[in-house]
């Protein structure tokens, strides 16, 4: 593996991030609204809630969590799409840039570009509305890594998506956060799900997350076990990711898609 | 010592479905070289180029650039080859240099800022590298992507169409830069073009394809008396339209 070549794809989208107020716009725009609504729907609800309960960590942190893992996968697609929207492939597939290359110089984008957007909801939820990540301790790092994997892992998923189904299948990949969302117990504690919505929340690496977020809020502590089960799911998928890339590429050169990918031809 | 030959293709065959594209074509590119790849519209010479850049997965044969098996190790292989073709052009939302700088990190150039200055001046791109490429002319496009494609200083250059959008006093300069570029360093040259004046005078040799097959090979000076034709137009036309009967005959 050569860096020069994976630093190439994450230069490019330097230099487009650069000149252009409308990709650096989304980095921050969408989850500071967010960050904005939420702060204010906990603040509302800490005022009406006899509990005593504090909804800003639990309910607010969520709301940043789960940004921050919507903000990494589109990092890694919106990398890619770049190459979709400027019709890219045949040069840069045409060069000796291998698919591993590629591949880590999309996730060295989302790096930069999720690192960007989690700046700025940190700043707001915690100087706007008190949002402190002392409450979650040491294990906000595994949380915040553990949503970084998955999100690269189905970044890559919704990439192989769209270089399999043409360019229109874009449409596809943009509610992924969200279709996942009900599943992860993002809001709400898994138990509160239907029993087959919980077998599907227990192979997803997030829910493990926000269970465990909820338990430390709550004043216990987060399970190392848990949470090495959802690190153990996440490896996994980021494999599965790779190896579906890979696949979908290999086949794209078989069939002559990657030569004439605007055609959009399924075959 | 290295060998002359900077592209080898044996039995090259490409089979979409029912459609056979290109069919066990065997042809060599050496050193200081310039092949025509001609051919009337759907003969198959994108698709071999194509399958030259690695794009496109061959049904069966082999591809060996200086040697090295494109099939094997062909991140090696495409190290040292490079493009333009007319419907590639750069991405429009990047200047040319920031175009010529990512390509360069991706081919390894080094030192890469002294061999940007050096494209840009000899392509006469200079007070254009702060502009974004979609905003350029066609000819100013092609000269950007003649650039990219001699940033590593290929040994085989793969150029498909090069002068297609472009106006005959501009055509003509990149038809000399070419020629320089192939005949002062290592360079092959594979060439694909519907403009048969400027394959006899570029080309040293052609190799005409049709219905993936490679029907003629020779000097397009002498080719066309060969085969009884006035000129390199007319031995087109003739492949084209009855390409039975010219290799009957």
């Amino acid at each position: 593996m050569q860096l020069n070549r994976a630093y190439a794809i994450f230069l490019r989208q330097l230099y487009l991030l650069r000149g252009s107020p409308a990709r650096i716009l989304p980095l921050f725009g969408w989850v500071a609204i967010d960050i904005v609504l939420w702060g204010f729907i906990t603040r509302y609800l800490n005022s009406v809630a006899r509990s005593g309960f504090n909804f800003v960590p639990a309910i607010l942190g969520a709301v940043l969590l789960w940004d921050f893992f919507s903000r990494v996968m589109q990092g890694v697609t919106t990398t890619f799409f770049e190459d979709v929207w400027s019709r890219n492939f045949l040069n840069i597939f045409a060069t000796p840039l291998t698919i591993w290359e590629y591949l880590l110089g999309l996730v060295l984008s989302s790096i930069f570009t999720s690192s960007f957007g989690l700046v700025v909801m940190l700043v707001l939820a915690t100087l706007g509305f008190g949002l402190s990540f002392f409450v979650y301790g040491a294990m906000l790092i595994p949380f915040l890594a553990l949503l970084f994997a998955f999100g690269i892992a189905l970044g890559i998923v919704a990439s192989a998506l769209v270089l399999r189904l043409g360019p229109a299948a874009e449409w596809f990949v943009w509610p992924i956060p969200a279709l996942i969302s009900p599943f992860a117990g993002v809001f709400y504690p898994l138990s509160v799900l239907p029993v087959w919505m919980q077998t599907i929340s227990r192979v997803l690496p997030p829910s493990y997350v926000f269970e465990n977020m909820r338990k430390i809020v709550a004043g216990g502590s987060a399970s190392p076990a848990a949470l090495a089960l959802g690190a153990g799911l996440v490896i996994l998928y980021i494999a599965a990711a790779c190896w579906f890339f890979a696949s979908v590429y290999r086949r794209a050169v078989r069939t002559g898609l990657i030569a004439r990918y605007s055609a959009e031809s399924v075959s | 010592m290295a060998s002359s030959k900077v592209l080898s293709v044996s039995e090259l065959s490409k089979q979409y479905g029912a459609t056979l594209a290109v069919n066990g074509i065997s042809f060599d590119v050496a050193r200081n070289e310039i092949v025509g790849l001609l051919g009337p519209n759907g003969a198959g010479k994108t698709t071999t180029i194509n399958m030259i850049l690695g794009v496109l997965e061959p049904t069966s044969g082999t591809i060996q650039i200086r040697g090295i098996d494109l099939a094997k190790r062909r991140a090696h292989a495409l190290q040292h080859t490079n493009f333009a073709a007319v419907y590639a052009p750069l991405p429009g939302n990047l200047t040319v240099r920031e175009n010529l700088r990512i390509f360069g990190l991706i081919y390894g150039v080094t030192p890469l800022d002294a061999r940007i200055e050096a494209l840009l001046a000899e392509f006469d791109l200079d007070r254009f590298r702060h502009t974004k490429c979609g905003v350029l002319s066609s000819g100013e496009q092609t000269r950007v992507a003649l650039a990219k494609a001699m940033l590593n200083s290929p040994e085989l250059l793969l150029l498909d169409e090069p002068t297609a959008s472009l106006d005959p006093s501009v055509a003509l300069e990149i038809r000399d830069k070419i020629r320089q570029f192939a005949s002062r360093g290592r360079t092959g040259v594979l060439w694909t073009s519907h403009n048969m004046y400027e394959v006899q005078d570029v080309c040293h040799r052609v190799l005409f394809l049709s219905h993936g097959k490679i029907l003629l090979e020779g000097d397009p000076k002498t080719l066309p008396r060969e085969h009884g034709k006035q000129s390199l137009e007319e031995l087109f036309i003739t492949i084209a339209r009855e390409p039975l009967g010219l290799t009957q005959s």
